[in-house]
């Protein structure tokens, strides 16, 4: 534990990449295979499953730390994090004993099985004996949160080094959910990949937004341009008789999909489709809302399918016939791919990603522009020459979005935020004028400040409290605030019966005064004027 | 004795107030930061150690002096000023009339920084207490042992060939910094807003080691230094000057990691010129006091901890001092 603390402390304290994956090459020389095993899995986000409750472990530190819950509470509001919060309450402890990363989550691990009472005894052990930075780690692991500065690339380039290997294959090795206990350097980085581990999916190609003016990616016949649509990105592999559904945040999604299962009996051995998984019914897309919902459900009913049925719209296909075709251009793969939709597809639950045809750069960004009008969030541009690459790569692929809705809103309610910025007031509620002329809150949205912005706000809303709500205030109906969104649904979750997706703050409108802010009418039509038929 | 009004905490008895926001005709200052030291009072009553930063703050004002622990009478009020040990000159204000005794402590620490007056506890009836750090994840080290990591900070960085930038409250904590360097390992610069409260606390008879950096000798070479800054230097061309440099950040709220990540120094130092939790429990203790006001800070879990564990008549009291521990200069 003491050197994978060194390895967090370095990590935390630098920004500099290299920096870190010097760290990383040198924990790694450092530290037993089983450590290196457990450190790539928590690293990467493989995270062992969290051994206790929450609840259990806010009790005993308040216990321990003889304080009320309710105090405790208070003290895990502002510090924003649970793990920070329980190093910070606990009295530092000389710290004494001398076991690795491994032998602790093995000893985490096997809590599993204890009575409440005697996790409570592991737990309470170690918080005696760990101290300072090495007490915050291992709360990290216990409260199932743990995240170090680095990316999965990161971590794949310092393998890459220190196993001295090439970094696609090793990100490929890395791939879904592996058990650090059942693998051994050999076996995770075995170079038979399909044939030892046929559920592994290949990374996922992910495509930058395009920043530079859209003439400079030169003639558009080189390209394939597709509707972007809102969905959830995942693979679809078909090995050995198995059909497994990836995720792109490597979730293993197959009984999530069961519609999908059916593809057993068409589609030939050796198939890997890259898509979209969208819910479609009666010939049209549904919201990304009811996708969601469906997601959400711990079990699939009958009747969640025949509500929510999806397909997957295939943009690109990675292994044919037993064979990584990721190499071969993307014309290539999208011949195959259209033979596989056409050919290989029980119930049609595979559509094809249609290219769009446009003559002009020109004609493509009018369907930028009115995307939504068509259900879709903007266009995917990808060069028809383009390997299938690992992880995200600017130059052959980018998306090239549609602006997002905006609507100006009154700020109503604040409530101080988090972690970076305990302290301060950063999460707002905002409201528009409904009918009687009164305010009726529709979102929260926390980012879109800068640092500067959020301080002059902040000592507003101090001055300008009306009334506390525990940690939210009400305040004077004043400053109004552009909030953009992607998107916009039907919801009676909320007062405003509008759900928004992905709300944040465009800008602050000091130039404009609480009555000019937008009406519940106007946030109704945006509801009726962006949702395709 | 003692009510709370839009103005400040006013004594109606005597006819003053007590760190007042607004102009008013009397003012007595708990000590010079500006959140507690407001322009435009007609006459101010501090403690001695105070006046000349009073001074550089406000201008000419007309402003009378006093001793820790000497009575003066206000309207028959017992008017004296006790060490707080917040900063150099800083005071805890009791007031006494017909045998009821007020403290009103503005901001204290119980910790020694070695350079201001040691806390002094006063045994009273009603209390005033800030709660800047009034909730128990903030646990402080004694200072000394943060100007130890100071030192060894800068000799590291100094061998590695790097200036050393701390960051703190120019007035306050710039200067217990600077009292505990060891001066040995380099030379030490000033950012003006440090040297212009360095050169006020001369007049009383305190010195800081360091130079000002101003546009005389913009084109000194500096090397291995010690540079003393206020926050709000961050982010500014005038640390380019330094380059190559480490910067570190001394508050209290470097306790926090987000906190730190906040101001994205390479370094935070949990150093604070407040009480933390334990010294706040210990300080409302001391005292005796049955009735605790509890000002600027986390005031609503400071007052239902103290009314819940030890049975007091704990306030809330609105006002409207900030903290300069935040970081933004006021
Ligand atoms: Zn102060
Ligand atoms: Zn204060």
């Amino acid at each position: 534990m003491k050197l994978f603390t060194n390895l967090f402390n370095e990590i935390d304290s630098s920004t500099k990449t290299n920096i870190k994956v010097e760290a990383l090459v040198h924990y790694f020389q450092l530290v037993s295979e089983e450590d290196i095993l457990y450190a790539i899995a928590l690293l990467i986000g493989n995270r062992p499953r969290r051994p206790v409750k929450t609840s259990q472990l806010k009790l005993w530190a308040a216990e321990m730390s003889h304080i009320p819950s309710w105090l405790f509470d208070d003290c895990y509001y502002i510090a924003g994090d649970l793990a920070e919060t329980i190093t910070l309450l606990l009295k530092e402890h000389p710290s004494s004993h001398n076991e690795s990363l491994h032998d602790v989550i093995k000893a985490l691990q096997q809590t599993a099985l204890l009575s409440d009472e005697e996790k409570k005894n592991v737990i309470t052990n170690y918080w005696q004996r760990f101290t300072g930075n090495e007490l915050f780690v291992f709360n990290k692991l216990i409260t199932g949160n743990f995240r170090m500065g680095v990316s999965k690339q990161l971590v794949v380039k310092a393998l890459a080094k220190f196993l001295q290997s090439d970094e696609t294959k090793i990100a490929h090795q890395l791939m879904g959910k592996w058990n650090p206990a059942e693998e051994t350097l050999a076996t995770l980085f075995s170079d038979d990949i399909t044939a030892d581990k046929h559920y592994q999916p290949y990374p996922f190609y992910l495509a930058y937004p395009l920043e530079d003016d859209i003439h400079t990616l030169g003639d558009i016949n080189d390209w394939i341009l597709e509707a972007k649509l809102d969905g959830i990105r995942g693979q679809i592999i078909y090995r050995a008789n198995e059909l497994y559904v990836w995720s792109r945040g490597e979730d293993l999604l197959t009984d999530k999909f069961p519609e999908f299962e059916k593809l057993k009996n068409s589609l030939p051995a050796g198939t890997v489709i890259d898509g979209e998984i969208i819910p479609f019914k009666d010939n049209r897309f549904l919201s990304f809302n009811e996708l969601q919902t469906r997601i959400g459900r711990k079990n699939i009913t009958t009747k969640i399918l025949t509500e929510v049925p999806v397909v997957m719209v295939c943009f690109d296909l990675l292994e044919w016939n037993g064979e990584d075709i990721r190499h071969q251009p993307l014309s290539y793969r999208r011949e195959l791919l259209e033979n596989v939709v056409k050919n290989f597809n029980e119930n049609k639950i595979l559509i094809l990603s249609q290219s769009l045809h446009f003559d002009k750069w020109n004609e493509a960004a009018n369907y930028r522009i009115n995307a939504r009008q068509y259900g879709t969030e903007g266009l995917m541009l990808k060069q028809k020459n383009s390997p299938y690459e690992t992880g995200r790569k600017r130059g052959n692929w980018w998306k090239w979005k549609t602006g997002p809705m905006t609507i100006d809103g009154v700020l109503l309610y604040a409530q101080s935020g988090h972690g970076r910025r305990a302290n301060l007031f950063t999460d707002y509620t905002f409201a528009v004028w409904d009918e009687q002329k009164k305010l009726l809150p529709f979102t929260k949205a926390y980012s879109g400040l800068t640092d500067k912005e959020i301080i002059e706000m902040d000592n507003w809303i101090k001055r300008n409290t009306i009334e506390k709500f525990g940690p939210v205030r009400s305040v004077k109906p004043y400053h109004v605030f552009e909030i953009a969104f992607e998107g916009i649904a039907e919801s009676t979750r909320h007062k405003s019966g509008v759900a928004l997706r992905f709300p944040r703050i465009l800008r602050w409108r000091k130039d404009k005064h609480a009555e000019e802010a937008n009406t519940v009418e106007e946030l109704r039509s945006l509801l009726k004027n962006n949702n395709h038929e | 004795m003692i009510t709370f009004t839009d103005k400040g905490i006013y004594c109606k008895q005597g006819n003053f107030y007590i760190d007042p926001w607004k102009p008013v005709e009397k003012a007595l200052i708990t000590h010079a930061h500006s959140d507690h030291a407001r322009y435009g009072s007609k006459q101010y009553l501090c403690h001695k150690f105070t006046v000349p930063v009073l001074r550089l703050r406000l201008g000419e004002i007309d402003v009378q002096a006093i001793e820790y622990g000497e009575k003066l009478y206000i309207n028959n009020v017992q008017v004296s000023f006790h060490p707080a040990g917040h900063i150099i000159g800083s005071a805890q204000i009791r007031l006494e009339y017909k045998g009821e005794v007020w403290v009103i402590s503005g901001d204290y620490k119980l910790s020694n920084d070695l350079l201001s007056t040691p806390y002094e506890c006063i045994k009273c009836h009603h209390f005033i207490t800030e709660s800047t750090f009034g909730l128990p994840i903030y646990q402080f080290q004694n200072p000394q042992f943060i100007y130890n990591d100071i030192n060894h900070w800068w000799r590291t960085n100094a061998s590695e060939g790097y200036n050393t930038i701390v960051l703190g409250y120019a007035l306050g904590k710039s200067q217990t910094i600077l009292h505990s360097l060891d001066k040995s390992v380099g030379n030490i610069y000033l950012h003006g807003a440090v040297a212009n409260i360095n050169d006020s606390l001369g007049r009383v008879g305190f010195h800081f080691p360091g130079k000002r950096v101003s546009e005389e000798n913009n084109k000194l070479k500096i090397e291995r230094a010690f540079i003393s800054a206020p926050p709000s230097a961050l982010n500014t061309t005038w640390l380019k000057k330094f380059q190559p440099y480490r910067i570190a950040m001394c508050s209290g709220w470097m306790a926090l990691r987000g906190a730190r990540r906040r101001y994205g120094v390479d370094k935070g130092f949990v150093l604070s010129d407040h009480c933390d939790w334990q010294q706040l429990n210990d300080a409302v203790a001391g005292t005796g006091a049955e009735d605790i006001y509890v000002t600027h800070g986390y005031e609503t879990p400071f007052v239902k901890w103290l009314k819940e564990k030890f049975g007091l008549r704990a306030h809330e009291v609105k006002t409207f001092y900030s903290n300069e521990e935040s970081g933004e200069d006021l």
